[in-house]
């Protein structure tokens, strides 16, 4: 029967290639479409992942990008073990899978002809989590804003903070802040772009924190989670609760913008600085 | 984080389940345990023992005063300061008043303007950690307890006037970490201070909130090793099987440590502190630099 499920699996492979599924409508899209369409949904326009090097490349001037700090990786300094094995196990097999070495990629570079620093966040890697790696890479290239006077861009997709580092991944959401501080304190922009989906520990530290706060549509922004607060209250939550539009209402988030227009907004508010 | 509620509506007889499921009790755990102890001193019971002429302050001038947070000009052994803290409770309706030392956002906009009032008067900040995390509502989220927690953190690098923080219960998360964020951070021996409950951590990582022994020993949550790691800068040592048996030398020995630590703050310029303060915050966290 070998050849059987040979061809089952080779079919199924074919078909997850070529088409994507949207996880909101559910409509199926051909692959090509979907990434022509920069992973947004052309029947609803959800917002799918995107990874840091696909934003990187959606943003920046041709060939102006420059990683910086690609050099930090996690480490298991707490010899973390849980049920499914070790932390360390865990981030080797992530960076593996998805040749970068933590959470976020930052570098330096040009958007529309206006010099930007940047750090952009990857679900991808432990579901974006914040270890120390991740704060340090956040702090660094908040530090190299601050010392060149160039306004920093950060674009969070995080789960919160990374458990496996303990308290040590806590204290990154007060080491990042301290570096968005020391920006504001030398009036330098920084711009916050919240993505799908920026929760706990990201939402409670520098992704809120944006002189300028935007989100892509649907994000879910959160502080706690949606079940957590539903055992707390003991009832169900409106349906568009802790989505960007929500938080947009409420007053946290300046403006919501679709993907593709991000690198033009981002740009036109840059070109009010003025210093 | 936001999982902290978790142990809250916890009932005895559970804890003896869980007890009883776990494979491993371990030193953590009993801390958390002792950490948790219905009986264990409160910032109420630090405040009568060892603060002269408090007068609280009310409200964060936005929405309301949150019970959960209090604060006020205080003095310490002669020495002014601007005390900040989670206020829990001991009996059931004073926790009901005081959410359980659940601030929301009004909690944590009420300490900021506290410590910039601290810094109007320059007068050192001394804050009291004890929380099971910050309230996860539906009120919370609506007026944003993401962003008063991270203005906090934000605002606390820069306050002109030293900042010392003494862990004394539960160190639950962003919620601890809302008034957390000092030149020195004290700890007594038998607090915790966590990312994320035990019983959070568990029900993630182990998909059971009964292997919250094993998560509370996995993450470190004790003061030795937040010591070793840079996480606090000095252990409170607690007398006996821990604070609620002694609670007027542990009050003394907190009072003693406090005086103790500011000193040598006060003697900083500004700059100078603000720069420390910043440093000793970079320095947080351990990660791997490849070649």
């Amino acid at each position: 029967m070998a050849w059987f499920s040979e061809a089952i699996t080779e079919r199924k492979k074919t078909k997850k290639d070529l088409w994507v599924k949207c996880k909101k409508c559910g409509s199926h899209i051909y692959a090509d479409e979907w990434k022509k369409n920069l992973n947004v949904c052309p029947s609803c326009n959800y917002h799918g992942a995107i990874t840091s090097y696909e934003r990187i490349n959606l943003l920046f001037d041709k060939g102006s990008f420059k990683e910086l700090f690609d050099n930090i990786s996690p480490k298991d300094s707490l010899n973390f073990v849980d049920l499914k094995g070790s932390y360390k196990d865990k981030y080797e097999a992530n960076i593996k899978k998805t040749g970068i070495s933590e959470s976020v990629v930052t570098g330096h570079g040009k958007m529309n002809g206006i010099p930007v620093v940047i750090a952009v966040m990857d679900f991808r890697f432990l579901g974006g989590s914040l270890g120390s790696g991740t704060g340090e890479k956040i702090l660094q290239a908040a530090n190299y804003a601050h010392d060149h006077n160039l306004p920093y861009i950060v674009f969070s997709a995080s789960g919160g903070a990374r458990m496996q580092e303990g308290a040590l991944s806590l204290m990154q959401m007060a080491k990042t802040c301290a570096g968005v501080a020391r920006l504001n304190r030398k009036n330098i922009p920084y711009v916050s772009v919240l993505t799908n989906p920026t929760t706990g520990g990201v939402s409670a530290s520098y992704a809120m924190m944006g002189d300028i706060n935007v989100s892509e549509p649907g994000a879910l922004i959160a502080f706690a989670g949606r079940r957590v607060i539903e055992q707390t209250i003991g009832e169900n939550l409106p349906d568009d609760f802790q989505t960007a539009e929500y938080l947009r209402e409420h007053g946290f988030v300046d403006s919501i913008v679709n993907r593709k227009d991000l690198k033009d907004y981002l740009t036109n508010v840059l070109s009010y600085y003025n210093r | 984080m936001g999982q902290e509620i978790d142990n809250i509506v916890m009932d005895e007889p559970k804890v003896d389940e869980m007890k009883k499921k776990n494979k491993k009790e371990n030193a953590s755990w009993n801390i958390v345990q002792v950490s948790r102890h219905p009986k264990r001193p409160i910032l109420q019971d630090y405040i009568s023992h060892i603060v002269e002429n408090f007068v609280e302050l009310h409200g964060d001038r936005y929405f309301s005063d949150d019970k959960a947070m209090i604060g006020g000009f205080a003095e310490i052994g002669g020495q002014k300061i601007m005390l900040i803290g989670h206020n829990k409770g001991k009996k059931t309706n004073e926790n009901i008043e005081r959410n359980f030392g659940m601030a929301k956002p009004d909690g944590y906009r009420k300490a900021l303007r506290l410590m910039k009032l601290a810094q109007r008067f320059n007068i050192p900040v001394v804050t009291f950690i004890d929380t099971p995390g910050a309230f996860p509502g539906l009120e919370a989220e609506e007026r944003g307890q993401a962003e008063a927690i991270a203005k906090n953190l934000t605002e606390m690098a820069s306050i002109e006037v030293p900042i010392v923080c003494v862990v004394i219960g539960e160190g639950g998360s962003g919620g601890a970490l809302g008034i957390g964020v000092g030149d020195r951070i004290l700890m007594l021996s038998n607090a915790i201070y966590s990312v994320i409950s035990p019983e959070g951590c568990a029900s993630i990582l182990w998909r059971d909130a009964a292997f919250a022994p094993d998560a509370a020993e996995a993450m470190n949550i004790t003061a030795k090793p937040l010591l070793k790691h840079g996480i606090i800068d000095e252990i409170i040592e607690e007398p006996g099987e821990g604070a609620h048996t002694d609670v007027k030398t542990v009050a003394e020995s907190i009072k003693t440590s406090i005086l103790k630590n500011i000193k040598p703050l006060q003697k900083l310029s500004i700059d100078e502190l603000i720069q420390s303060r910043f440093e000793k915050f970079s320095a947080m966290g351990k990660f791997t630099v490849n070649k």
